[in-house]
């Protein structure tokens, strides 16, 4: 498996050609360079897979962990060092088709997106070193390799967010974003030392002895690194920067804050699932809780919101909320049918990553297409832009749940997962996947059908995008179709047995039920122009439609926490501590130094006879020393 | 006690010594200047030849006062330095240059008398051929001198070849 | 009764300090010169008495005061070039007014 190392080489390569040499190319040159190494890293990457899954399992049912590459780059102590290399395990290996799938996609989806923009070359720059940053984080060998990864992740995602940095919401919400998962990151990054030092190791396999040791520490390391994976994933409260990180262009959302980066905090509960089961079950109920309740939170959002990229970041979020949930709803005992929610976990996220990324293209090609983002531009769409539309129809259906596409064997499974774990968790899940039923055949709706915004028409008709935009879509949508039917338990489980996916007939019945409703509801709301019923909610219940739609002042919750609270009562006192003590103290010194200088200058004249006086003097002094 | 005639030639050349030198730094005119510090050269060549190093007074005589101060005298006339020989240093410089110079007199005085010099260790009056000096000054045995005379004659040299380029037009 | 050490030690050290003073407190170079000369001269009497009183079988002290007055002539011949050179440039010999070469 040697030639895996391909994998993180060639983006990096393309990122290096582009960002030194990309000014001097013209567009086609550069695009092409980019589209070209992902599309090798994608092959490389399918290799890969297949050659990873057709290796013949283990004695005890389980495939093997390969490391190609493991080389020692920080060495603290003989045991405590920090490497660099590639592990292959079946999360991985399945991380990497989906990332350069979706991000060889969006490469050739921007060529049509991104045409004639300005700063071409930098954008497919950035995409490489997002997906090389991400394909390294997927893996990582340890967890401080996941950890540099994740941060160099979190940079690219901030360059791409800012990628129109003459636009201040742009700027500001790339601040945002990094800072917010910055601020989560720390949790990270403690909790990476905790467990290091409690563990005498980064590398996810502690030794026995060490484990038993640190056991009581653990579940707090865990949770603090839970809420690093919190902030990147978009988890309840450190939410708030994926709505605003939509302001990057549309491509972008759909690798980063929809397929990939967002979902690397349920990869990282999945990496360290093996230790959350056994020793900090508790701590994986935490992400469970904060999983549903950031899915119903996002969910209730998302029915109000009127620009469409935001309803899909709420959607986004909502279904992380789905994976964190099923992660979390896993139980050690027993332990092959108790980690079925780690399976659906993966399993979602692989079905969401194709479908979400598919929403957002196609959504790309919407905003392309009538250059506004708002709802209200938008409507009767589906007459000029066929393709788009059944695509997203399909997606659309897939995220609702209803057979046979994929989504609705990642969501079952869940389903599964929560009604063994408790019913409340179940009927609440299905609650929520009911929900997301509606608000996204609301969006369909309100783009699709109704009349057209006539006003907007009449300067510019909207047109299907071209071939290599509508492509990718084609291939996503036809991928949403089939994914569903692969035998994905046979590749990834919790316990790495395989296992068979059947479905639960009455938890499927139940799901099915709930989604058709919700879209006959959705249907019945949202399908024709005027929006009575719609309208007659939001008036009944004015507060709560105001609330929903800021968001449950969420972001005036942290802007409080922020500035009336850190930065009153923590900040400017240290702010003036640092200006009046810690800077008085060095200007002092400075002071002090300057004012001797001043006084011994003089003496420095030039003059050599004020020296020999000076001379005389010292021969005196010292004489008179000698003869004491 | 009595007072040979040496002792009375010696006082009085010393007097002269002490005077002028102390004249030859404080006078205003440099002109002036310069005559004292001949005088100075001349009792010090006085002093040679009491000491019975007539060679040496010879040489103090014919370099220094017939040499050196013919020198300054022409470089005082080359240079019209005399009118502003009257700027004086800051009064705190001069304040402070003889309070240590005073102390520094004082000190060594006191040194002097509390050395072990007490003793009367004055010999006789012997006259020094100038023929053994001669031949110390070439000489390459134990008291010899040949490598220092060398040395001096190769500086010599180097200075006056200095000398003449420094002071040549340009 | 013979002269005594000490009274020529005196002398030389009134010369010594007397040229000391000279060079601090002079400003003309010419003066600094003539100070030094001074200096240069108690010490040569410093040699000749040392090497008479103390060491009177060998000769040399009076050798250095030779070699001083060598020294001392060709100091001079020196400087008072390097005088004539900077007096040529800038009209003057006052130590405070050349400063040109000061770092």
């Amino acid at each position: 498996m040697e030639y895996t190392i391909l994998i993180l080489l060639l983006p990096v390569l393309s990122f290096l050609v582009l960002a030194l040499a990309g000014m001097k190319m013209s567009h086609r040159v550069a695009g092409l360079i980019g589209t070209l190494s992902l599309c090798a890293v994608t092959v490389v990457s399918y290799l890969t897979a297949y050659a990873y899954f057709a290796m013949p399992r283990q004695a005890d049912g389980t495939f093997a962990q390969l490391m190609p590459y493991n080389f020692e780059w920080l060495p603290f102590t003989d045991a405590l060092h920090i490497d660099m290399g590639i592990l292959l395990d079946p999360i991985s290996v399945m991380m990497l088709v989906v990332i350069s799938t979706v991000s060889f996609m969006v490469h050739i989806y921007s060529f049509g997106y991104m045409k004639g923009e300005r700063g071409f070359q930098r954008y497919y720059a950035f995409l490489s070193l997002f997906t090389f940053s991400m394909l390294g984080l997927v893996v990582a060998t340890n967890i401080f390799q996941m950890y540099v990864f994740w941060e160099l992740v979190g940079v690219s995602s901030y360059l791409l967010i800012g990628f129109y940095y003459t636009k201040p919401e742009a700027i500001a919400a790339s601040k945002k974003a990094f800072i917010v998962t910055r601020f989560a990151d720390l949790g990270f990054l403690i909790g990476i030392l905790i467990y290091g030092y409690y563990m005498g190791t980064f590398t996810f396999d502690p030794a026995q002895e060490d484990l038993m040791q640190g056991a009581l520490m653990l579940p707090w390391a865990l949770g603090l690194m839970f809420v690093g994976g919190a902030g990147k994933s978009a988890m309840f409260p450190l939410h708030i920067w994926l709505p605003d990180a939509m302001e990057g262009p549309t491509p972008v959302s759909a690798l980063i804050h929809a397929a990939t980066m967002v979902v690397a905090g349920v990869y990282q509960v999945a990496r360290l699932f093996p230790l959350y089961i056994a020793y900090a079950p508790e701590t994986l109920h935490i992400v469970a809780y904060v999983g549903a309740f950031t899915a119903f939170y996002a969910a209730s959002v998302a029915c109000v919101q009127s620009d469409i990229k935001r309803v899909l970041a709420f959607s986004t979020i909502s279904q992380i909320g789905f994976m964190m949930v099923a992660l979390g709803v896993c139980t050690g005992m027993p332990s092959h049918e108790g980690g079925l929610g780690y399976m659906a976990s993966m399993f979602h996220l692989f079905t969401h990553a194709m479908f979400k990324a598919l929403l957002f293209l196609g959504a790309g090609c919407i905003i392309h297409a009538v250059h506004s983002n708002e709802m209200s531009a938008m409507g009767g769409l589906r007459k000029y832009m066929p393709v788009t539309h059944i695509t997203f129809l399909i997606a659309c259906l897939a995220i609702s749940g209803i057979p046979p596409f994929s989504g609705f064997f990642s969501k079952d499974e869940i389903l599964t997962a929560c009604f063994a774990f408790s019913p409340v968790m179940g009927w609440v899940m299905t609650v929520i996947a009911g929900m997301t039923a509606f608000y996204m055949f609301r969006l369909y709706y309100g783009i699709f059908w109704g009349t057209e915004n006539k006003a907007l028409h009449a300067a510019h008709t909207p047109h299907e995008s071209p071939l290599t935009m509508t492509f990718p879509l084609m291939v996503l949508a036809a991928v949403t179709c089939v994914a569903g039917f692969i035998p994905f338990g046979h590749f990834v489980t919790g316990d790495g047995l395989s296992y068979d996916i059947h479905l639960d007939s009455t938890v499927a019945l139940t799901s099915c039920v709930v989604a058709v409703v919700a879209i006959a509801l959705a249907t019945f709301i949202y399908v024709r122009d005027r929006q009575p019923v719609a309208d007659a909610l939001a008036r009944r219940f004015p507060r709560l439609h105001e609330a929903a739609y800021r968001r449950f002042y969420m972001d005036e919750a942290w802007l409080f926490v922020t500035k009336r609270i850190i930065f009153r009562m923590v900040s400017t006192p240290l702010a003036w501590f640092d200006r009046h003590v810690v800077d008085g103290f060095m200007n002092f010194l400075a002071w002090a130094t300057n004012a001797s200088a001043e006084e011994v200058q003089p003496m420095q004249s030039g003059r050599i006879q004020a020296y020999t006086v000076w001379f005389l003097c010292g021969i005196i002094v010292l004489t008179l020393l000698l003869m004491l | 006690m009595e007072i040979t005639l040496q002792q009375i030639v010696f006082g009085v050349v010393a007097l002269m010594m002490a005077v002028c030198s102390v004249l030859s730094v404080t006078t205003g005119r440099i002109l002036r200047a310069a005559t004292a510090l001949l005088f100075v050269l001349f009792g010090t060549a006085g002093l040679y030849f009491m000491l019975g190093y007539t060679y040496l007074g010879a040489v103090q005589l014919s370099v220094y006062a017939g040499g050196i101060v013919v020198l300054y005298v022409f470089s005082i006339l080359l240079t019209r330095s005399d009118k502003n020989m009257n700027r004086r240093i800051p009064r705190g410089r001069w304040f402070a240059a003889t309070v240590a110079v005073v102390t520094g007199f004082f000190l060594t005085v006191f040194l002097l008398f509390t050395n072990g010099f007490a003793l009367n260790t004055v010999p006789a009056l012997v006259e020094q051929n100038p023929a053994g000096v001669g031949e110390a000054l070439v000489g390459m045995d134990k008291y010899g001198f040949i490598l220092p005379f060398e040395a001096i004659s190769v500086l010599l040299l180097a200075c006056m070849i200095g000398a003449i380029m420094i002071a040549r037009k340009h | 009764m013979e002269i005594h050490v000490i009274s020529y030690l005196i002398l030389s050290t009134v010369m010594m300090f007397a040229g000391i003073y000279g060079f601090f407190t002079r400003r003309n170079l010419l003066a600094i010169l003539i100070s030094v000369e001074l200096m240069l001269n108690a010490t040569n009497i410093n040699f000749a008495v040392f090497n008479r009183y103390l060491f009177p079988g060998v000769l040399e002290g009076h050798f250095f005061t030779l070699f001083g007055i060598a020294i001392s002539a060709a100091e001079t011949a020196v400087a008072i070039a390097i005088m004539i050179n900077v007096y040529r440039n800038v009209r003057n010999i006052q130590t405070d007014d050349i400063n040109e070469m000061k770092g």
